[in-house]
């Protein structure tokens, strides 16, 4: 264990690792700039249970609806050699049919051990890629292995698909609907960068072998229920953008030491459980040192990471819980005190002079001040201005029919 | 966005409530608006799993689905819902009024107006409406004529909801955003909830406050169409299992009862959002309306009018996708309503007008000079084109031969004949045309008096004429060719919905 593994693993505590997964290594790129979710993501930590523990459980839950439908849907279209699934990729990638074997790397030999299914999936996808054969090939349940942060995460794709013009696709399974030919961007997107994780990591399996990446296609082929049936659609998705918002983002997490070395030594998220597993650390004391790592919220964040709700606690006051866009517009002015004071408390009504200097007054701020200042100040002329002159031409309640 | 509503945001984060960004209220709300609550089952496509729809707040008609991944239940909630629905619709095909030198003679006096709580619900209407319209009422899947007739009825809400300029059918979160500033960020004010307690929090309580009472899914279920997942998984998978039990074993009265526990279910995630919907209609109809919300309501009449008229001579129902003419034309007309809906907002809400000025856009000041009986003699003809000096604290980007116009006299052009800094102040030469009668004398009041507080917009209030497009039947080859004429198919009627 070196110095940075074992810093991790005092950080981290005497709580089992988490492993990384598809899901969420793909959300270690939404907010790139955040040093506590990578240490923690780094380390391993249990951000759930954390993030409970101080007293702001996430707000993230899935309906077993949600979840009997992915799975009902998975199975059907892996049914029978992946029949329906054959159909399919025979469209869109000319795979010959009946030539196609099916893997199933699920357990080997019956031991579903994880490193001996990755053993064996890295050897059948050699094998795949050096066969002169003609047949094509379907491995379900590969087991694949990226590393972040030092560690090796281990990754299932749903299937990945192989045909003999040499080259591997990704396939990923999702069961949200594809109507008229559309589908939610927003799950598009996240599944898209999930297929992108894959990629990667089936690049780095193939590239031990010494099998160059352009074996494996930036073309991801995403499965999803056509319309408002159970009937399975194909649609190829090109990921290089996603790759490359990946590749920065682990090399970043690499450099995890830079991070770990603002810290101070002593730094731990462990709960210190006694014998029975009953956590004794009191939560201020928990949520002192999560503190001491510095988070970068966005309200984006409210729908990708297990902390939102402590480091939104931690951001009120700051324009950027507001939206990236009003802290944008507000002159990059950090605090929303700094906001109100630079507008000029006796123009801003609803806040009286007490309200506004206090607090932050005199924090060091956006770097450039009076350019900011002078925005805010027209803007707080302007709307007191608006707010107080009677509307030009604003109808009476009598004048508009509603 | 901009910097003023972000300011606003941050007045409210120090004040604890809502601010207002508008002086007006730029959206129509009816006399008797219809008020749609949808549940959808999570990880199903459009599969409706209860709703409360109506248009009397004391009286919402509850419609429960016990098991949605079946067939003939979304069906028959489909005609459910129809019932209520159609029947509002119909209420407005009675009266006519007049639209005296237009091509239509008449159109109906008044439009239906159907409000869910959030854009998701119109995304979900959208799927609810693409789901039903194609149905056919007889054949293999038959259902009854009031479904398909449903599914063209909501399609057309959800498509008119695309439009800036249209109020037939709004989310209360967009309208409830587009009117104020919470201390919280877009992302947050998608729940209803947390929206209107920021607006209008419980005595006693500040707007953050209520706001994150608000996020307890316990306390506030979410306005829909997704459910709480741990309500999903606590309460609705047992009392469906329920169900499904009674009905299996042929135990007609245990099937009731389970029923009834599973509607009552539904019902406490559906009656706190109903009540938040009315309470957004409430405080909306509080703010007076903005001058220009009549004019596109009455588009919105002609629209509904077109399409009523439509559906009764017999009409396919709206296809799936949009032929190559017909987009065009409707994201021109969507580019074209966009900017008229932000200058007309601008025209009729100084606050509006306030964020254009920030923006150079636009300048307010005072009159310091007229010239009101000018006249251009230079040209082949002689004309009135009287000149006023507006002295403004704004910092327009009003260059030398640019035309403006002014929310008081809109029909006026103000073209910029001279801009000069006059101390911290900037003094600008406007020479104005049109609006102000035949004669080489003005009508009275037609020019700004010396004293006059005036404003004016780099922009004017009117409607863009539509550019020309082909006729569906001459689409150039280059976008596909003349689409196929609709036929329905038995494909579309019989499709799954599962």
């Amino acid at each position: 264990m070196n110095g940075t593994e074992a810093r991790l693993a005092r950080i981290r505590g005497r709580a089992l690792a988490k492993t990384h997964n598809a899901r969420t290594i793909a959300a270690l790129a939404s907010n790139p700039g955040c040093a506590r979710r990578a240490v923690m993501d780094a380390a391993g930590v249990d951000k759930p249970r954390i993030a409970a523990y101080a007293g702001f459980p996430a707000p993230f839950g899935q309906s077993r609806f949600a979840l009997a439908r992915g799975n009902a849907f998975e199975a059907q279209v892996k049914a029978n050699g992946a029949a329906e699934l054959l159909t399919l990729l025979r469209e869109h990638l000319g795979l010959p049919i009946p030539q196609a074997h099916y893997d199933d790397l699920g357990e080997v030999g019956g031991n579903p051990s994880l490193d001996l299914r990755h053993a064996r999936t890295k050897a059948l996808l050699a094998r795949a890629a050096a066969s002169r054969g003609d047949a094509g090939t379907m491995f379900d349940h590969p087991l694949l292995r990226l590393q972040v942060g030092g560690r090796y995460a281990f990754l299932e794709p749903d299937l990945i698909a192989f045909q003999l013009h040499g080259r591997f696709h990704v396939v990923e399974i999702k069961s949200f609907a594809v109507i008229d030919g559309q589908a939610d961007g927003d799950k598009v997107a996240a599944a898209a960068i999930q297929s992108a994780v894959y990629v990667l990591a089936l690049r780095d399996a193939l590239a031990e072998q010494h099998i160059p990446a352009e074996a494996v296609s930036h073309e991801t082929i995403l499965v999803c229920p056509k319309d408002f049936s159970s009937r399975p659609a194909a649609a190829a998705i090109d990921v290089r953008k996603q790759l490359t918002v990946l590749r920065r983002q682990l090399s970043r997490i690499a450099r995890i030491d830079d991070l770990l070395d603002l810290l101070p030594a002593g730094l731990t998220f462990d709960l210190d459980p006694d014998g029975e597993g009953v956590p004794r650390r009191s939560p201020a004391d928990l949520a002192a040192a999560i503190r001491q790592v510095d988070a970068a919220y966005v309200p984006e964040c409210l729908s990708t990471c297990e902390m939102c709700y402590f480091c939104r606690e931690e951001a009120r006051g700051c324009t950027a819980a507001l939206g990236r866009a009003a802290r944008e517009e507000l002159g990059g002015v950090e605090h929303v005190a700094t906001v109100l004071r630079l507008a000029g408390a006796a123009g801003t009504p609803g806040a009286p002079g007490g309200t506004v200097a206090s607090g932050t007054a005199g924090t060091p701020d956006a770097p450039d001040l009076a350019e900011a200042a002078e925005l805010l100040r027209r803007a707080a002329r302007l709307r007191a201005e608006a707010l107080h002159t009677d509307a030009p031409r604003a109808g009476t309640p009598g004048r508009e029919a509603g | 966005m901009s910097t003023l509503t972000s300011l606003a945001r941050a007045v409210a984060v120090a004040a604890g409530t809502a601010q207002r960004t508008c002086t007006v209220r730029h959206v129509h709300v009816g006399a008797r608006p219809l008020v749609f609550v949808p549940l959808a089952l999570a990880g199903e496509a459009g599969a409706p799993l209860a709703a409360m729809a109506g248009a009397d707040p004391q009286a919402p008609t509850l419609l429960v689905v016990a098991e949605p991944r079946d067939r003939d239940q979304r069906f028959a909630f489909a005609a459910d819902l129809a019932a209520v629905v159609l029947r509002y619709v119909e209420g407005y095909l009675a009266a006519e009024e007049d639209t005296p030198g237009r091509e239509q003679a008449t159109r109906y006096a008044d439009a239906p107006q159907l409000l869910v709580p959030n854009p998701a619900g119109i995304a979900f209407t959208r799927l609810l409406g693409r789901s039903t319209r194609f149905r056919r009422t007889e054949g293999p899947y038959a259902v009854p004529a009031s479904v398909p007739l449903l599914g063209r009825w909501l399609t057309f809400f959800a498509e008119r909801a695309e439009s800036p300029a249209s109020s037939l059918m709004l989310a209360a979160t967009d309208m409830l955003a587009a009117h104020w500033a919470t201390g919280q960020s877009p992302v947050e004010d998608l729940n209803l909830g947390a929206l209107l307690g920021w607006i209008d929090p419980p005595p006693g309580m500040s707007g953050a406050q209520a706001a994150a009472m608000a996020e307890d899914p316990v306390r506030c279920p979410p306005a829909g169409p997704a459910t709480d997942p741990t309500f999903d998984n606590e309460v609705l998978d047992q009392r469906m299992l329920a169900v499904r039990t009674a009905r299996l074993a042929g135990d007609g009265r245990a099937y009731e009862r389970a029923r009834a526990a599973l509607a009552e279910a539904l019902a406490t995630q559906l009656r706190p959002t109903w009540a938040l919907m009315w309470r957004a209609v409430a405080l909306l109809r509080g703010l007076p309306g903005g001058e220009h919300v009549r004019a596109r309501w009455d588009a919105d009449k002609d629209a509904f009018t077109w399409h009523a008229r439509h559906v009764a001579a017999g009409g396919p129902p709206q296809p799936r996708r949009d032929g190559a003419v017909a987009a065009a034309r409707r994201l021109a007309g969507l580019e074209r309503v966009q900017e008229m809906v932000a200058a007309q907002r601008a025209f009729d809400d100084p606050l509006v007008m306030a964020e254009h000025r920030l923006a150079g856009e636009a300048f307010a000041g005072t009159v310091t000079a007229a010239e009101p009986d000018r006249v251009d003699r230079g040209g082949p003809r002689a004309v009135l084109r009287p000149r006023i000096t507006v002295e403004t604290g704004d910092e327009p980007r009003a260059d030398r031969g640019a035309t403006f116009t002014s929310p008081a006299r809109p029909g006026q052009q103000a073209r910029i004949v001279a801009v000069t800094a006059a101390g911290g102040r900037t003094r600008i030469v406007l020479e104005l045309r049109g609006g102000m009668g035949r004669s080489l004398t003005p009508q009275p009041g037609s020019v700004p008096a010396v004293g006059e507080s005036v404003s004016y917009a780099a922009f004017g209030d009117g409607y863009q004429p539509a550019p020309a497009f082909p006729a569906p039947e001459d689409t150039p080859w280059t976008h596909g060719g003349p689409p196929a004429p609709y036929v329905p198919s038995d494909e579309e009627a019989r499709e799954d919905w599962s």
